[in-house]
């Protein structure tokens, strides 16, 4: 029953369950807070957040009051609510008063300067001196990581971070010890976080007690241009916002997306900004008598010209790396066409998905959002926390919800939340399709169930076996159920797969023919030539004669093996198309410019494409798009999820092949280190070397 | 007039006899139970309303009321949880009670959660309080292996009662963050409404009492509770443990009946006031959250919960405190504002910061080294404290800052002229 209140004498009806708090702000009213965060536990405990309401002889926390419980009036008359009178500001005075006295005010030399709560607050309820005379309370810093600077006298005890690290993130490495004003925030270990979202927590506090490490004293906030953006270290496709000044991307912020990432990202996605600045190619390289030397663009796009020219079509080939935008895959795909090729493939890792049976054989079909409907998962040779850090929040934050079963095939380890652990491999997943497994009833049983299938898991040998198995499984759990939900569910790790698939950059026998069969057509000396868009996790050492081309933004694996080297934009520098793991299209935007000579990746092939006799049709990146969104329109639905038909899933669970019994395998080792760019941050060197150190004090622990 | 023995329910409080079950059933404990339990969950409320018992744990919040909030069809169990967590300055009853008259808790206990429908009781017990446990412990094993609790026991109603031990932090007597503490998290009060009641422990209905609030549930039944309330005084009936510590001849816990005159209590029972009643500077009424109350104001003072509010006070769990000339009132207060910066859980704002901050004023004043003027800053922040926080502690602290401010201002003027004669600045 909607209620009505009275709100700084605006009436105003609300729904039932929200706070007091939320009351207020849809009434107009701003009300200032510390510790209340709209995803996290209410606690109540900063009372910045206090209003006046009548009848009650004391201020009252707005956060912490559903208007639920406000007692009624005798009358049943709307309960009036002051936000602004004289008591209400007295109060929030007073509270801030209590918030400065302890605060160092170290403002010239604090990071959070410019985009803090506290000194925002302070501006509207602080006092011009302070009558706070005695010594301030001094506090130890803590280590929190590489990626936590902390400053604790600047601490105002929120515990937003805490109530993160065991909710959201479940990792309950972080909370409170001591008494009064002696309670402090600690690991108590003084070891660093081991969450892959831990950085989240330095957006989270409010003032500069946590701030980001990598980025200390390089940069005021209102020195920095914000463009909003698009993330490409997994392949959800998170909202980002990157902060630059000058040529330099600074640092990389989430931004609120609902259905993607909520207002988290992964802590790859935020400092991986300092693998943009190193390893960088920014002039063209040709190989000359076994040495890479510089060269000009005209020097280096004639060397593969001419190449191109002297190779036939059925001898050369091309692969497409994990950040590709589908703008330079469609170009590329366009050129080799035209030359008569189909010889492209973008399953670096050789999955074994084919785009012709219809896209919902390779899509998250339940959508990412559609996880906090699902109340039975079956994970299947994926390990989300590492594959996709966001989305396994989004899992545990619906399991925190209750009644939800979860089921794991594949590698037992920490997912931060209980789940059933069914087995590890194919065997287990035969039983589950067949329907032998109790997990399998549990599935049934369920009215919104989920079967996620990992990268891993289908790029086995037996990777359309597997497929075929999840859509089996899927299948059967949704008989006779709700026709819109959709069970079954790829969770890609590479951000250009789902483009890719979309726009067919795959040979013109994708189930027989693909990276595989590239490569060792390459070793046996059946390839001349061999394009890599960004391709740099095939083995290198197999390539054997081939003429190697890389394009690319980084000096990794595939640029040491080139014979031509096309230095290219990255992502935070261009604007291409990528499409998540649930089909959602998006855009990412130019934040800076690719330095030295690199170009944005389309117009490299384009000016490739007048020298080998084949001159792509378009001049600018928009004309380009026309004619990719005729190729692929659903491409053009930006920012939104086009339901794939769900007829794919059934087709591919005709197909019938045996799971082979070997373990699944997740498709990332080191969440840290999974591309070209990451592998160039040093930050993310750090993290991975201090995830390793700490696995190994976890086994010597174990082992005693 | 002073209690009569056949008025009194704590009648081994001074434990000059057995406080086993032998003893306790000699003194008339566990009489009639089994007929109280036949009677009905609400006979009882109703007799406990009838009775006009009001909560001893501080806030005297009727408990016959309180047990009514209980819901009387719920899924879920309901649990009673008995608040020994006594840890007021001042406060010594619940022990007294723990140690010597254990079977009257317990007995009060079974009938107060058959009351509410519970079939399980947890005791929370100060840290400190080791002998209490072992006392109370040996009692629970004596009633269990009589069949008077536990499963299928005589009264025919399962009854499991436990005891949790704390680890000595005030605020584990706040009732929320007892059920915190119990449930194995750090001691800090929960945020109301919910209210336990509706959700307290295990986040199912919950009602946390007193221990003296229970203990005198069996009698108030046996004799009726218009026995009781026709002791004390209208809405403050009945008979209350009074504890009176500091300077007076013979400190001690006495029960006595509500509404009794100070002077009288004081004169009667503990040899009056050091040096006589002229020498009296001040009292702490209930525990040292109270504002004191000077001497003047002491004569005339009846020692119930609604006498003691008109005075800006209050009865909380009446343990007096007794301040002669001696005493250094300044130095008594800061002594006091130490206690609650050091208990302070920390979770909220202005307790965390601002009782640390009246400490470190109060210090200074009891020295003479302040400004006038802080003695406003000082009233300003204790009231920038009260009402402002989750649990009542941020109150508890302001309160006895507020009363030596009310009462003893030309004390603290006069402390700081005569620090400043001492000090003076050598002239330019």
């Amino acid at each position: 029953m909607p209620k009505q209140l009275i709100i700084d004498g605006k009436l105003i009806e609300v729904e039932d369950g929200i706070t007091l708090l939320q009351a207020c702000e849809q009434a107009g009213a701003e009300i200032p807070r510390f510790c209340y965060h709209e995803r996290l536990s209410i606690a109540g405990n900063c009372r910045m957040c206090l209003v006046e309401v009548q009848g009650s002889p004391k201020p009252i926390a707005s956060c912490a009051m559903g208007v639920n419980d406000l007692p009624p009036n005798r009358d049943n008359s709307p309960k009036v609510i002051s936000t602004q009178s004289a008591t209400v500001k007295k109060a929030r005075e007073g509270v801030m008063e209590f918030l400065l006295i302890n605060h160092p005010l170290d403002c010239p030399i604090c990071d959070q300067g410019g985009e803090c709560d506290l000194q925002d607050q302070a501006m509207a309820y602080g006092s011009g001196g302070s009558r706070f005379v005695e010594n301030k309370r001094a506090v130890e810093d803590k280590y929190l990581g590489p990626l936590i600077k902390t400053s604790m006298n600047r601490c105002i005890h929120c515990t937003r971070c805490v109530r993160f690290m065991t909710e959201i993130a479940g990792v309950e490495e972080l909370g409170a010890i001591g008494r009064g004003e002696d309670m402090e925030i600690t690991t108590y270990l003084e070891r660093g976080i081991l969450s892959e979202m831990s950085a989240n927590v330095n957006d989270l506090c409010p003032v500069g007690a946590l701030t980001h490490r990598p980025w200390a004293h390089n940069a005021r906030p209102w020195e920095l241009r914000k463009t909003e953006s698009i993330d490409v270290m997994d392949a959800l496709g998170s909202a980002i916002r990157i902060d630059v000044r000058g040529r330099e991307v600074m640092r990389i912020l989430p931004r609120n997306n609902d259905a993607v990432n909520e207002e988290w990202i992964s802590d790859k996605t935020r400092h991986v900004a300092d693998g943009l600045r190193t390893q960088r190619l920014d002039q063209p390289y040709v190989r000359k008598d076994g040495r890479l030397v510089p060269a000009t663009w005209t020097e280096a796009l004639e060397a593969v010209a001419a190449k191109i020219k002297a190779t036939s079509p059925d001898r050369m080939a091309a692969i497409a790396g994990p950040l590709a935008g589908a703008e330079e895959m469609f170009a590329l795909k366009d050129l080799f066409a035209r030359l008569g090729s189909t010889n492209v493939d973008a399953r670096e890792d050789g999955a074994k998905l084919d785009p012709a049976l219809g896209r919902a054989s390779y899509l998250f079909n339940s959508t990412i959002e559609g996880i906090e409907r699902a109340d039975a998962i079956l994970l299947i040779g994926t390990n989300p926390r590492l594959e996709a850090a966001v989305l396994n929040a989004r899992i545990r934050k619906r399991w925190r919800q209750g009644g939800l079963a979860i089921g794991l095939v594949g590698e037992q380890t920490d997912l931060a939340y209980p789940y059933d652990y069914l087995g590890s491999g194919g065997q287990t997943l035969r039983e589950l399709a067949d329907g032998k497994h109790p997990f399998a009833a549990k599935l049934q049983g369920a009215s919104t169930p989920l079967v996620i299938v990992g990268a891993g898991a289908i790029a086995r040998a037996d990777g359309r076996a597997v497929l075929a198995a999840a859509a089996r499984i899927a299948a059967a759990a949704t008989q006779g159920k709700d026709p819109s939900w959709n069970a079954f569910n790829v969770l890609h790790t590479a951000a250009s797969r789902v483009a890719a698939l979309d726009i067919g950059f795959v040979p013109a026998k994708p189930v027989t023919t693909g990276v595989d069969t590239f490569v060792a057509a390459a070793e046996s000396g059946a390839l001349d030539f061999l394009f890599l868009l960004g391709a740099d996790d095939i083995d290198m050492s197999r390539l054997g004669k081939a003429f190697v081309v890389y394009q690319g933004s980084h000096g990794d694996a595939g640029a040491h093996r080139a014979d031509v080297i096309f230095p290219a934009a990255a992502y935070a520098e261009k604007s291409a198309t990528y499409v998540n793991t649930e089909g959602r299209a998006q855009m990412t935007a130019r934040a800076a410019f690719p330095p030295g000579d690199a170009r944005e990746d389309w117009t490299i092939i384009r000016a490739l494409s007048p020298l080998v006799g084949h001159t792509l049709p378009y001049d600018s990146i928009n004309v380009l798009r026309a004619d990719l969104y005729k190729h692929a329109p659903v491409l053009a639905a930006l920012d939104r999820v086009t339901p794939a038909d769900a007829k794919a899933v059934a087709a591919l669970a005709d197909t019938k092949e045996a799971v082979k019994d070997e373990p699944f395998r997740s498709a990332v080792k080191d969440f840290y280190l999974t591309n070209p760019i990451a592998r160039a941050s040093a930050v993310m060197a750090e993290m991975s070397a201090l995830k390793k150190a700490a696995g190994k004090a976890a086994g010597l622990a174990a082992a005693e | 007039m002073l209690l009569e023995d056949k008025d009194r329910i704590f009648r081994n409080i001074y434990g000059f006899h057995d406080s086993g079950l032998k003893g306790a059933i000699s003194r008339g404990s566990w009489d009639g139970t089994k007929f109280f339990i036949e009677k009905g969950h609400d006979w009882i409320i109703s007799e406990v309303k009838t009775s006009g018992l009001r909560g001893r744990g501080g806030a005297g919040f009727p408990t016959g009321l309180k047990w009514s909030f209980m819901p009387k069809a719920d899924p879920r169990p309901s649990y009673l949880v008995i608040n020994a967590d006594e840890s007021e300055p001042g406060s010594c009853k619940d022990r007294e009670i723990m140690r010597n008259d254990p079977h009257l808790l317990i007995e009060g206990a079974l009938l107060a959660a058959f009351a509410m429908r519970a079939h399980t009781s947890y005791i929370y017990i100060r840290g400190e309080f080791i002998r209490e446990r072992e006392r109370l412990q040996r009692a629970i094993d004596e009633a269990y292996e009589a069949k008077l609790i536990g499963k299928n026991n005589v009264h025919g109603w399962d009854f499991d009662f436990y005891i949790a031990h704390g680890a000595g932090a005030y605020i584990c007597g706040e009732e929320t963050a007892l059920l915190e503490s119990l449930e194995g998290r750090k001691g800090q009060p929960r945020l109301k409404p919910p209210f336990p009641a509706n959700v307290g422990l295990y986040g199912a209905p919950t009602t946390i009492n007193n221990v003296e609030s229970i203990a005198v549930v069996p009698d108030i039944l046996r004799r009726g509770g218009h026995w009781f309330a026709a002791l004390g005084l209208p809405n403050n009936t009945g008979t209350k443990l009074f504890q009176i510590s500091g300077h007076v001849n013979r400190p001690c816990v006495v029960e006595e009946e509500m509404g009794i005159p100070l002077r009288q209590l004081i004169d009667e029972h503990c040899g009056g006031v050091r040096g006589g009643w002229s020498n009296l500077l001040a009292v702490i009424p209930g525990g040292s959250s109270m504002p004191l109350i000077p001497a003047d104001l002491c004569e005339t003072l009846t020692m119930d919960f609604d006498s003691l509010t008109k005075l800006k006070s209050g009865l909380g769990t009446a343990a007096i405190i007794v301040l002669d000339k001696s005493a250094d009132v300044i130095k008594a207060i800061a002594r006091i504002a130490y206690f609650y910066k050091h208990e302070s859980c920390g979770q909220c704002t202005p307790c965390r910061e601002g009782t640390g901050w009246m400490w470190r004023v109060l210090e200074r004043m009891a020295r003479g080294e302040a400004e006038k003027s802080e003695i406003d800053k000082l009233f300003d922040v204790s009231k920038q404290i009260e009402g402002h926080t989750i649990c009542a502690l941020g109150d508890a602290a302001a309160w006895p800052v507020q009363g030596l401010i009310r009462h003893f201002r030309p004390v603290i003027e006069a402390r700081i002229d005569a620090y400043q004669a001492a000090h003076k600045e050598a002239a330019e």
